[in-house]
């Protein structure tokens, strides 16, 4: 996996914010075993002790489960996967929405703009 | 479970010059810390100080509960500022040194280090340059199955590439009884792999903390902070 760590932002909600990408991505599946947090760190090129706090939030919202005998896994409940696609899906509009806004674009505007390059790339 | 590392009241005076002074310092197992702070602040002095190359004016030091000595350099590996090797050696002799001299010592992990970083075991020291130099070293002090490394400006010298190769020693060295403890300018280099962070200034702690509580309170790199921080 691709992972992007900066140093401004606590890296345990990076990391989080990640796996979860990861996951709405496809590139984690339902069901999937987790590689081992030492080998996630390395990867990442974090400290093991904050992957392993990422991995422990990522289980208290149900993502992630430990079996105590085989490791760790992504949850094969797939409603809980499209509860976080949808609520990923929503972040990105919101925040290309504030943007627009900012270089002065109302609603209507919006909607139209949309609209016109969809129908291009359709082309 | 007990610390690794317990100062109190640490002070040290060199001839009038208070180079740390009243350090109280808790350092747990399992956590990669960073020492950092200007030059001249006492961060090599209480490496030397952990050690034993130093004796305390008065407060106390106890590394697992005993003063430093022949016990604790047992399991405290060290990386000092300055190279000590005899330079007529070469890279495998010194790795045979180090076998023969600590009982902890691994050659194969150091071995398996020289090949990754490329460095020619038969070569002389003498024959290597500066950083390959550091990074012999830094190989032979990661390569001790210790309980605390103390790394004094371990990457210093030493190119980008192989810096990200060293972090990632360190981080797959990594083990939940063993504590890192490395003092070093380069912040913005490491500072994703650290647990903690202590800053110290004019001899004294002004901050001991976890890296990422320091970013959800400043909103802020550990590197921005130190730069605010010591602003000159």
């Amino acid at each position: 996996m691709q992972w992007n760590i900066d140093s401004e932002r606590p890296v345990y909600i990076q990391l989080i914010e990640q796996i979860q990408a990861g996951i709405v991505s496809g590139y984690f599946n339902p069901g999937d075993k987790l590689p081992s947090v030492r080998e996630l760190a390395a990867e990442a090129g974090v400290n093991p002790n904050t992957m392993q706090r990422a991995l422990a939030e990522l289980e208290q919202t149900e993502l992630v489960y430990t079996n105590r005998t085989s490791g760790r896994f992504i949850t094969s409940d797939i409603g809980i996967i499209k509860k976080l696609k949808k609520q990923s899906a929503n972040n990105i509009i919101v925040e290309f929405i504030e943007k627009m806004k900012q270089i002065g674009y109302q609603e209507d505007d919006i909607l139209e703009c949309i609209t016109k390059i969809l129908e291009e790339m359709r082309k | 479970m007990n610390p690794i590392l317990e100062c109190k009241s640490l002070t040290k005076i060199y001839s009038g010059f208070t180079a740390l002074s009243d350090v109280n310092l808790t350092l747990e197992r399992g956590r990669i810390i960073g020492l950092l702070g200007p030059n001249g602040s006492g961060k090599t002095t209480l490496l030397k100080l952990i050690n034993g190359l130093l004796v305390p004016d008065s407060g106390s030091i106890q590394i697992e509960g005993k003063k430093p000595g022949v016990e604790t350099k047992r399991i405290v590996s060290y990386l000092p500022e300055k190279t000590y090797l005899a330079d007529w050696m070469k890279v495998s002799q010194v790795v045979e040194f180090f076998h023969d001299f600590y009982e902890n010592f691994n050659p194969k992990k150091a071995y398996d280090m020289l090949t990754d970083l490329k460095i020619d075991p038969e070569k002389h020291l003498n024959t290597l340059s500066k950083g390959t130099k550091e990074k012999v070293q830094l190989i032979l002090v990661m390569s001790r199955e210790a309980d605390l490394y103390c790394l004094d400006e371990p990457i210093g010298g030493v190119d980008p590439a192989s810096r990200d190769y060293i972090l990632n020693t360190i981080i797959n060295n990594y083990n939940e009884n063993a504590t890192v403890l490395i003092s070093t300018h380069l912040i913005a280099d490491i500072e994703k792999v650290l647990d903690e962070v202590i800053f110290l200034k004019d001899g004294s702690v002004t901050l001991h903390s976890s890296v990422d509580d320091i970013r959800v309170a400043e909103s802020k790199s550990i590197d921005s902070l130190f730069r605010e921080v010591f602003k000159c």
